[in-house]
């Protein structure tokens, strides 16, 4: 095999666009609604239709504008809770979850979507991001090399989970990403991040068909930010609220180094508190509105290059000679 | 009277300070919780001691970061709602209204306290602003020229409601006088660390011009451009369902107080189309964009602006209110 041959990858026919995940994450919402009025099977040029299944995933958590009723939907989709005893009395959410799974699963199956673009909003400032648990996953990479749109920072965020280990809705698909675009209040829906959300999702779905249709897509670099920790709010040991905020020299930065030594947090009665770790990161998830409950008032990123081979779509041929060499064999 | 003479008003020996009255507007939240610390009467260098009551609004919604359980506790305080019947199962914001009039109250009476300063953040490009039924209430517009010139780098404007105080239904409208001091934008559910500090040095300049105002200082007049709320705008709807079908346009996202004109954008539908702004009067627009207002049908406040004339003020002194006393046994 030549060095520059394309890696070749099977056809992604079915494609998955779910918003409202969390029902107070407006541009997801409303441009799912938007695209339902559109609802239709799109042509692609060559290689056949191309399935868009537009979801709106927590109904009842988008009519009451919350994150989630009585668990947070993003945290649902590992095997063990997908497969686990259902009683009655589950959670609302782990309920939705089984549905989910039956409508874009079942999850590590051959049924399941080709590919599941998750849409979401963050309160802290990072542009628009694409959130996987691989680097190394070629249709991930080249949705989102394809996606430079101008005026919008864009990256690449890579939480190093397992497959097994997932759990999140973007893990049911074959492959799959959450698109992520802040800053935006929750429950606010702000017009530009929602255009940005619109003409990407309509990026995402142009290279679907492309590749499809037999399209080469060459290959090149990406910087991927791997997540290594993350970092709570100092808290009263009582009372366990919150006892600072993000310092003013962090607040709002997103992607930019943090060293050791550099301004982390600012207490309520002035005291600056500093980044005690010894290696400098790359911090993100910012002033998270919903990570609160969750103990994280930061992220933090190791950053490197990646290698991205050329792509393209097998062929039937490709798969008749993968067969007959399986029988070979 | 000299044309120059001091406005002499009662003094104001009681304040309240009250944050999460919205539970998940944090920035009052959190100095709430700062300010009950360091709980103590502080006293004035001449005028007596200030008794300031640090309030925790609403303990229920602050504690599960939500803006209300029931109802918007900050339309509870009208006189009708504060007094009419209270059955057993009423909206959890009913009851604490009662409570909270009864601790900063009565609303209209002699034990009312003096002044209420009541914390609030938006998700609205605003700065910081006071807020009041009031546009002629000399306490009011005096503690902000105070602020005005104390924090001369934080944008800073006076909105007026034009509301009677018997229509009056927010809590800063219980005490004698009374204002909320909002400061955005900031998301729900947040505490962005700037925001923090300006109400935490905003507060400690309104609780220092009352100190200053009971020892006995006379405080110049001047002008202050108020902004009075006139009308409110509601998103385009399906008819329907009532969902939005458009958000603040682009043009006008963030820009409170930047005057809108006649056919200046105003949304933008979700599949891409301007709608403009139909009025005839240019108006200034604020709380545009403001999260729980969604559910109200405002997507934005419009103002008219116009410079009121505030006179110098001072604190009454004892003989004045026995000269003041005699003339009406006079009377």
């Amino acid at each position: 095999m030549e060095v520059d041959e394309p890696v070749r990858l099977p056809r992604l026919p079915r494609v998955a666009v779910c918003g409202g995940t969390h029902g107070n994450e407006l541009s997801g919402v409303y441009l799912v609604r938007e695209l339902l009025k559109d609802l239709r099977e799109k042509d692609a040029e060559d290689g056949g239709p191309l399935s868009v299944l537009v979801v709106l995933s927590n109904p009842r958590a988008t009519q009451q504008c919350r994150r989630y009723i009585d668990v947070d939907l993003n945290r649902c989709f590992s095997h063990a809770t997908l497969n686990g005893p259902v009683p009655d009395a589950s959670p609302y959410e782990i309920i939705l979850s089984r549905k989910l799974n039956a409508l874009l699963g079942p999850k590590g199956g051959q049924g399941a979507v080709d590919l599941v673009c998750d849409l979401h909003n963050t309160t802290a400032n990072m542009g628009l991001c694409f959130i996987a648990y691989s680097d190394s996953d070629w249709i991930c990479l080249h949705i989102f090399k394809h996606l430079q749109m101008p005026d919008m920072p864009m990256r690449f965020i890579h939480y190093d989970v397992s497959k097994k280990e997932s759990y999140s809705l973007d893990s049911v698909g074959k492959h799959g990403f959450a698109l992520e675009i802040g800053p935006q209040p929750h429950g606010v829906v702000r017009s530009t991040n929602y255009t940005a959300m619109k003409v990407g999702v309509q990026h995402v779905l142009d290279w679907v068909r492309h590749f499809n249709s037999g399209s080469v897509f060459e290959g090149g670099f990406v910087d991927v930010f791997t997540m290594v920790k993350k970092i709570d709010y100092p808290r009263d040991s009582q009372t366990h609220n919150i006892t600072a905020a993000v310092h003013p020299h962090l607040q709002d930065r997103d992607f930019c180094l943090l060293r050791p030594e550099d301004p982390l947090f600012q207490t309520f009665s002035g005291e600056a508190l500093t980044y005690k770790g010894s290696e400098p990161l790359y911090p993100f998830f910012i002033n998270e509105c919903a990570y609160y409950e969750k103990g994280v008032a930061l992220s933090l990123a190791r950053k490197r290059r990646v290698a991205v081979p050329p792509i393209r779509a097998q062929t039937e041929e490709d798969k008749q000679a993968s067969f007959a060499s399986e029988e070979e064999e």
